[in-house]
Formats: C-alpha cells, structure tokens, sequence
C-alpha cells in the first residue's frame, strides 16, 4: 500500500468517528448546545479539554520551538503552569456560578450590560486570532499529507467541524474532543517512543532526555551541547541573560491560559464543583502527558536531524548533497528546507553563521562560506518519521493527529465565539424575549456564521494571524483574567471598576505590542524596532500582557473605590459563589 | 443568614485562600524559582543527564503542577465536606 493510502486511511477512519460522534451526540436544548448540559464526567472534560487546549501549532511546530534550547522553556512552562490558576482562582467558582459564557459572569456579576460587551469583544478578538492559525494549521497538515492544495484541505475541515459543530453544540464538540485527544496524544507519543529508543534505549521519552546516549556512558543533553556547540550555535542547556523578560513572559502566557474564554467553558460542562476541581486536574495530566514529551521529541529531533546532515563526527566531512536521502528531497520540494551551495564543494554545511567569533575562526579552516541549509522548524516534528526511518503507519497516524489537533482547537474556539453571539449579544442584550428554541437557533446560525468568517479568514490570512501568542494571551491576560479574578476574590469591585480595568488594561496591551509589531500588525508602521536594546525596561511586546493584568487589577480597584458599593444583591451573589 | 453560618462561611473562605496561597507559593518556587531565577545556583546538583534548574524548566514543574491540582482539589473537597457545603 502507497503512503498517500495510509494517510488517507488514517485520515478518512477519524473524519468517520467525528462524524458518527455527530449524529449520536445532537443537541436538544440551549443548555446542551452551550454547555453538553452539564453532565461531562470530569476525567472525559479533562481528555476533552487537552484537546481543546492542543492546537495544530502545539502539534507541529512546538518541539521546534522548544529544539532552540533551554531558552524556549517559557512556552512548556506557560502552557501547563496556567492551569493551576485556572483551578484554584477561576474554574471552581465559575462553574458554581452555573451560567454558560464568560460573558454572561462578567455580565451578571457586575451587573452591567457595558461589562459584559466589553468582555464579548475581548473574547472574539481573542478567540478569532486563535482560530484563523487553526484553520491555516488544519489546510496545511492535510496540504502535506495528503496531497490536496491548503486551501481544499480547509474547506474538508470546515465541512467536518460544520457536521458536529451545527449539529451538538457544546456535546458534539465534548464528544469529539475526546476522541480527537486519543488521535493526537498516539501520534505524539508514539513517534516520540520510537525515537527514544533509537538514540537512548529508554522507552520513556522523558527517561531518556536524562538518560546517556544509547551504547555509551555520555548523557545525551551533553552530546546535544557538544554538536551544537561545534556548529557554532549556543548550548542546549545554556542560560539566558534576561531573566526578567522570561520570567514576564512566562508569567503572560501562564495568566492568558488561564484567561482564555474557549477552556474557561470547558468547565462550565462538568455536574458539580468538586467536578471541576478534579477535572482540572485531569486536563493537566492529559495535557503533560504531551508537554513533558515535547522536551525530550524536541532535544533527541534536533540531534538526529543533524546527524543525519554530519553522518560521522561534526568535525568530519557533511553529507554530499547529491547523495540526499529520499525525505530530504520530498521537503524540499514542500520549501521547508531549501539547500544553497556557497562554497560549491558539493556538501550540505550547516551551522551557525551569525556566530561572529565561529564564522572568523572554524568556518574560515574548514572553507565554509555560509549556511547552505535552511530549516523550517516544523520540520522537526513533520519529518521525524522519515527521518528516523519509521513505519509507514507512524506516518499516516501523524497525519490523522496533525489534523486533529487543529480541528479539536478549532471547534473549542468557534464555541466560544458563537456562544457569546448567540446568547451575550442576541439573548442578553438584544432581545432578551426570545424563546429557548429561538435562541438555540440563533446559537446554530451564529456557529454557521463563524464558520464561515473563521474559514474565510484562513483562506486569506490577515496580518494579526501570525500573532497569535501576542494578541491571544496578551489580551486573555489583561483583560478576561482580572476581570474574572477579581469578580469573585474582590466583592468591593463594582462595574465602573470592572470597565475601566478591563478597558485600559487591554488597550495599554495592545498599544504596547503595535509598538513594536506595527500598527494594527501593517508592517513598517511599528513605532521602534523590535529588537532588546528598543524594548521599555527590557520587556518585549510578548510579554507584555502580565502588566496588562496588574495595570487592570490597579484601575479596577482605585476606580471601584472611588465610586459606590455594588448592591446588597451582587455581593450576594459573590458569596454564593464561594460556598458550593 | 444567621451568625453561625456566617462565621462559618467565612472561615471556609479563609481557609480555602490560604491554601490557594500554599499552592501557588509552590507553583511560583518550582517554575520561576528553581527553574528559572534559582537555575544558577543549582547547576551543581544533576537529575540524570540535566542539571536541576534545566529539568525543573522542562520536566520537574509540570510534573509539580499535576500534583498541586490534585492536592488542591483534595483538600478542598475535605474543607466541603467539614463545612457540611457539599452540593
């Protein structure tokens, strides 16, 4: 059997699942389109909630990220330190509370219609920044496995997401997720095994990363710094410099998980508070089964990719590109990596050639005129299989689990845009009258109308779309986790407060990262270069949004201070929602 | 509301605060502390082939972060049930 049928296999068996999932899974009333009605068992909300949380970015491009070094570990950090915040600041009171959007608390508890737009636009802003590198991410996983344009592979994924979407609401999303969780988590996991045992011999991924080098007593962190280090890059495990800047960086990515509306939801599904806590739990295990891999893929990828560019020691001679292995030159046609011969020898060099000090020694004895190769990082992940000579079926799963981790995301996200539509602006504001059934069609028309626009967006990607970790977890961080925070830890925090806060806390975020990233993301009209020396106290424009959050905690509580109590009611309501 | 669940409401919440806080001083020493501000520090000390601050920023804090969630949701459940708020 050919590749492309695999793949194709793999790809056709899980779309068969979703769908089948679909038509068991349909909603009935509002309450189970915005919330599967409250009856997740708490271990399946975790599985569901990883899914939601893992993206086609995670899946193809963090191991890449994280490959550069120990520089990289904000993003482990941040996307799995989040939760904790989640479990004992937000998730817990937010299902007591028992309402279906985040909006509708912010609404409710500060009782004011101006707080709960500001809210809903943050959390489109968010929530459509973060779906459009979805729907790109689904177009391109099945662009390079299955051999259609990106632009078709969005629209299959469209259709799929539309199927259980339009139909479940909240329970066919849940449902999926589940399943799109089991789908992706093998395809991780299982290529990351396999590599483990080729270069360390341990079956744990996270055992080997520690362990030594399989058939010699050399770790393997030490062997990665020494190749790295002989190609002129910095060490794996090199320190950094500014600290202060990792540490706000991290810190933003750790509050803006924990402010992101499409897995806040996620725990409005579960029956009861306790529930919630446990499966807060559980969506971490789920999710550092796949973060704790991350690391060790990233580190062991790396040293096998170049290995296989210098077959022998790096100080001897490199592969001869005309003796190229059949993986390189399928990506090479794909433009992920594109070969340059600079000093015409005839073999591939890579190295490091903004190394100054290494370009004017090392490179000059061995008659190296530049890096020739040019690696695309989601190469790492997308090429593993071929490059660690793996079965056919590894490939095939990857795929399936590409597309998956895009599509698990993506529907989590048009949830949450839908819902605030459909119920924040339509029942809440507009036309408060409406029936349930009218409402539960307003919710399926705004989940067409998303996506549709989310689609659309994919297609011709705007600008911001690159952004997604400055825009989505600077304007999560300064505005809905505060907001949200301090509505249930702050009794005094009135609606003036809540507005201003979250108003100023997400301009002053979003000003900030234009600064350096241009106006509304048009390049060139960036106010300063974004390079350290031009950063304010060396903070830069993604790691901004924790100081977003402390300048909406301060302006929420001078302005409240300032103006009156909230009613005898919404302070009431604060305490309910403490006691289960 | 009478007095007594008054008092009692609060104490519930004072007690549930103070274990946010435990939980969060953990979170903040394994991840900022010995992962990041601390790493310097503890370079002599080694978990297997990575030094401690290293495997802390990519491993260690994770597996902290599981446990803390549980622990948390543990305790709380406890405080619940000693407060008769069970739902």
């Amino acid at each position: 059997m050919s590749q492309f049928m695999i793949n194709m296999l793999f790809v056709a068996g899980s779309f068969a699942i979703y769908t089948w999932i679909a038509i068991w899974a349909r909603a009935k009333s509002t309450r189970e389109f915005y919330i599967a009605g409250g009856e997740v068992h708490p271990v399946m909300n975790g599985m569901a909630t990883a899914a939601d949380w893992l993206s086609a970015a995670s899946f193809i491009s963090v191991a890449g990220l994280i490959s550069v070094g120990y520089v990289n570990s904000s993003f482990i950090l941040g996307w799995t330190g989040g939760y904790v915040l989640l479990a004992t600041l937000l998730a817990p009171y937010l299902r007591r509370f028992g309402k279906y959007t985040v909006p509708d608390f912010v609404g409710s508890r500060y009782d004011s219609k101006t707080a709960r737009l500001v809210a809903v636009v943050c959390l489109i802003m968010i929530s459509l920044t973060y779906v459009i590198g979805q729907m790109t991410g689904a177009g391109v996983a099945f662009a390079r496995f299955l051999e259609v344009s990106s632009t078709m592979g969005l629209i299959i994924s469209a259709v799929v997401v539309f199927f259980y979407a339009v139909l479940g609401g909240m329970k066919g999303v849940t449902y999926t997720q589940v399943a799109q969780y089991i789908v992706l988590i093998l395809a991780f996991t299982i290529p990351a095994i396999y590599l483990s045992l080729q270069m360390t011999g341990h079956f744990l991924p996270q055992v080997g990363f520690v362990g030594d080098v399989a058939g010699t007593s050399e770790p393997l962190l030490h062997k990665l710094n020494a190749v790295v280090r002989d190609l002129g890059f910095q060490d794996y495990t090199a320190d950094v410099e500014n600290k202060w800047n990792m540490f706000l960086f991290t810190l933003t990515l750790m509050v803006g998980t924990a402010g992101l509306p499409h897995v806040i939801i996620r725990f409005f599904t579960v029956p009861k508070i306790s529930d919630a806590r446990w499966s807060a739990g559980w969506a971490l295990v789920f999710i550092a089964l796949f973060y704790t891999t991350a690391p060790p893929l990233a580190g062991m990828a790396r040293l096998n990719l170049l290995d296989a560019i210098y077959p022998g020691e790096t100080s001897e001679d490199s592969l001869v590109y005309a003796e190229r292995p059949e993986w390189f030159e399928k990506w090479e046609l794909t433009g992920l990596l594109t070969f340059e011969d600079k000093n015409n020898d005839g073999r591939i060099q890579y190295y490091n050639d903004k190394n100054v000090e290494f370009n004017e020694t090392t490179a000059v004895e061995r008659g190296w005129a530049g890096n020739e190769l040019t690696i695309n990082n989601d190469i790492l992940v997308l090429a593993l299989p071929e490059i660690g000579n793996m079965p056919g079926w590894i490939v095939g799963l990857m795929a399936a689990g590409g597309i998956a981790a895009a599509l698990s995301t993506a529907s989590g996200l048009l949830l949450a845009i839908s819902s605030a539509v459909s119920h924040d602006l339509i029942k809440n504001t507009l036309f408060p009258s409406i029936s349930d059934k009218a409402e539960m069609l307003a919710a399926r028309i705004s989940m067409v109308g998303a996506i549709l626009i989310a689609t659309w967006l994919g297609i011709n990607p705007p600008g911001f779309a690159a952004q997604t970790v400055a825009l989505a977890f600077g304007m999560a961080a300064s505005s809905i986790f505060p907001t949200l925070m301090m509505g249930i830890f702050f009794k005094r925090i009135n609606a003036k407060g809540a507005v201003a806060g979250m108003s100023i806390g997400a301009l002053f975020t979003i000003c900030y990262i234009f600064m350096y990233l241009g106006w509304f993301f048009i390049p060139g009209t960036n106010t300063f270069p974004n390079t350290p020396e031009f950063w304010i106290m060396g903070i830069s424009p993604l790691s901004i949004g924790c100081i977003g959050a402390l300048i909406n905690f301060i302006v929420a509580i001078s302005v409240s201070y300032a103006t009156e109590e909230p009613s005898e009611e919404i302070q009431k309501m604060v305490e309910s929602v403490r006691y289960p | 509301m009478t007095d007594s669940k008054e008092a009692s409401n609060k104490a519930y919440w004072s007690a549930n605060v103070r274990l946010i806080i435990i939980t969060l001083c953990i979170w903040a020493t394994v991840s900022y502390g010995f992962g990041m501000l601390l790493r310097p520090w503890l370079m002599g000390i080694h978990i297997g082939g990575a030094d401690m601050g290293f495997w802390f920023a990519q491993q260690g804090s994770i597996y902290t972060f599981v446990v803390l969630i549980f622990f948390y949701a543990w305790k709380m459940n406890r405080l619940d049930k000693k407060f008769g708020l069970e739902e």
